[in-house]
């Protein structure tokens, strides 16, 4: 099953999610991911599945807290207002511990801003998004393989941990076309939904209860702690990035996402000139892979983030750097990437070569 | 002597006493519910969903799968259970301020998709949880604690008649209005409850159940009297009986 197929990127990350075992997709159109439920709709009942266009994202993101609760698989989609007005109810599904794929074709902001790719929804989804102390486990493809990939293993950990995991996306990969090829993740040892979910309460003998209230102020810490450490859990396991001609590196960039192919393009044109730079790439944003930039190479002077924003997983970046290195930053917005050009001059500006 | 047992705890009922205050008649409307999952022997196969009100803890009553969903948005999440589980019976069972105010577009919206699920509408025509604000129910001239000389429709417009309103769709099934803040009503808002269950269990549409319930405390009166006002003040402006039956 390793063909490669020409695909949008909008289709090829649904279609993952269909070969992953989504089955149920509760959704609201928004620009620039309309692909993806359109494509759900006609896709799901193929394979005996539902698809249910919902009268708002406040709704779509409760179908899929009832969903969930079902233990079955299933995935919203949407970007970024329609990701803020489903806030509350991502924070339900943190709070009762379910398992569901949330993708976020990012646009720029704040307010309806553009429909135009942008990354200045970093905070919303590596910070929770939404009221109360909880995590999203936070996948950001920079490639649409990538992408289908993450998205196939984000089931996956949707439900080793109970949690909501986001591919955080934006408006350039829902759109670009490239060859991918689904290939099934390793098989993960999995909890089974018969002992929590909701409709089983004949085989098990006793019922499902789906609820994140906790009136008791003991219980209520009891339940944050817990959830604490499924974080700190997922912070152990999950850290996931890439590093890219770093270990000889005058100057590392950071950039995750389509902003680290661009990146790539421009470190792949310094390099032939001589210049000493390498990018770490995050691909897990929360947990953020910090470890590498704690434990940066010697050779390391300079550190450039390179966002498609005003600069917000460069505090990310800080965290991890601390005082050993300057960070540098260089980013456009309004649904304009850096370009390679910008990013070599800035390098230039920063290395002085 | 043979004693032979008139009364008991209908068995989907969990034996814990609730926290509701004297005189009010969600417990009631609690006991209806449990009583016709008992009747119709789905207890392991219903789920339910409780909102955000003063029957959020709906939950630990009922013990059959259950929800608490946030405020609102139990139409949207019943909808989602029952497109996934069509075998299971859902309902929710929402206060006025729940369904007719922040939820009203999930209720429109799953009425109108014609969900098979049964809705209960517990209408005490005030938010009880929060302390006694107006809702959308809150009759005219009635007090509350944000319209505290009453309801003024130049500024509030005109208390909303939900169920009237839900038969205006098509797909609705069976839309019924009852009240249970009196045992002379209460035959009538067992049987409506029933008729709404077998409804979804028979696949004909979306039920719908309004009940007049009371909110003695936050109304400002004794139990006795708050029943008195649900008949002298409520049943006018929203009159009990069938407004949508299944064909
Ligand atoms: C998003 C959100 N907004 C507001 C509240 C606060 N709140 C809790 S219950 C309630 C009103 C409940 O009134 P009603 O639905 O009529 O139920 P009752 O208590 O009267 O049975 C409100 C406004 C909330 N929990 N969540
Ligand atoms: S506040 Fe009103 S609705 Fe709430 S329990 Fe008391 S009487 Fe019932
Ligand atoms: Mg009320």
């Amino acid at each position: 099953m390793s063909e490669r197929v020409l695909m949008k990127g909008n289709e090829a990350l649904a279609e993952a999610a269909v070969r992953a075992g989504c089955r149920y997709f509760f959704g609201y159109p928004i620009t620039p991911q309309n692909e993806i439920p359109e494509y759900m709709s006609r896709r799901l009942p193929e394979v005996g599945g539902v698809y249910l266009q919902a009268e708002s994202e406040v709704a779509a993101i409760n179908m899929i807290f009832g969903g969930a609760g079902t233990g079955e698989r299933v995935m919203t989609s949407s970007s970024s207002p329609g990701i803020s007005l489903m806030s509350e109810g991502i924070s339900y599904i943190a709070g009762a511990e379910l398992p569901c794929v949330l993708m976020n074709i990012v646009r720029g902001g704040p307010g309806l801003g553009s429909i135009l790719p942008a990354q200045s929804d970093y905070f919303q989804a590596t910070r929770g998004g939404g009221h109360g102390d909880y995590r999203l486990l936070v996948l950001a493809p920079s490639t649409l393989q990538e992408g289908v990939d993450l998205t196939m293993l984000a089931f996956d950990l949707a439900e080793k941990y109970k949690n909501p995991v986001m591919i955080l996306g934006d408006g350039f990969m829902g759109q670009m076309m490239e060859a991918v090829e689904f290939r099934t993740p390793e098989p993960m040892d999995l909890p089974d939904k018969r002992d929590w979910a909701v409709g089983y309460m004949e085989r098990r003998g006793t019922r499902a209860l789906v609820k994140s209230l906790y009136l008791d102020p003991e219980e209520l810490e009891r339940h944050n702690m817990k959830l604490q450490a499924k974080y700190r859990e997922m912070e152990k396991n999950e850290v996931r990035y890439e590093s890219y001609r770093t270990d000889d590196a005058e100057i590392v960039l950071a950039a995750y996402g389509t902003t680290a192919r661009i990146a790539r393009s421009a470190i792949n044109e310094l390099r032939r000139e001589g210049l000493r730079v390498g990018m770490i790439r995050p691909i897990s944003v929360y947990p953020f892979p910090y470890a590498p930039f704690e434990n940066l190479p010697g050779s390391v002077k300079n550190v450039l983030v390179v966002e498609m924003s005003c600069g917000q997983m460069i505090d990310d970046v800080r965290i991890g750097v601390g005082r050993t290195v300057p960070v540098h930053f260089c980013g456009r917005v309004g649904g304009i990437a850096p370009s390679v050009d910008e990013i070599e001059a800035r390098i230039r500006e920063i290395t002085g070569k | 002597m043979k004693e032979t047992k008139i009364f008991e705890r209908p068995k989907s009922m969990s034996d814990v006493p609730t926290h509701y205050c004297p005189g009010c008649t969600h417990g009631i409307a609690h006991r209806l519910v449990a009583e016709v999952i008992d009747e119709l022997g789905i207890q392991k196969k219903t789920f339910g969903v409780a909102p955000v009100g003063c029957s959020v803890f709906l939950y630990n009553y009922i013990d059959t799968d259950m929800y608490e969903a946030a405020h609102g948005r139990a139409p949207a999440v019943a909808s989602a259970v029952k497109r996934i589980r069509p075998d299971m019976v859902g309902f929710t069972y929402q206060g006025d301020g729940d369904l007719a105010s922040i939820g009203m577009a999930e209720i429109v919206h799953a009425a109108n998709r014609g969900e098979l699920i049964t809705v209960i509408f517990i209408n005490n025509a005030i938010y009880g949880m929060t302390g006694g604000q107006m809702a959308p129910t809150t009759l005219l001239q009635q007090k509350a604690t944000t319209c505290p000389l009453g309801r003024d429709p130049g500024v509030n417009g005109y208390p909303m008649r939900v169920a009237e309103l839900l038969a205006t769709l098509a797909a609705p099934a069976y839309i019924t209005r009852v009240s249970v803040a009196k045992p002379k009503y209460v035959g009538k808002a067992a049987a409506a409850v029933k008729r709404a269950f077998q409804t979804q269990i028979d696949r004909k549409g979306f039920s719908f159940v309004e009940m007049l319930s009371t909110c003695p405390t936050n109304w400002g009166m004794r139990p006795a009297d708050a029943a008195n006002w649900v008949e002298e003040k409520m049943i006018p402006y929203y009159p009990l009986g069938d407004i949508k039956v299944p064909e």
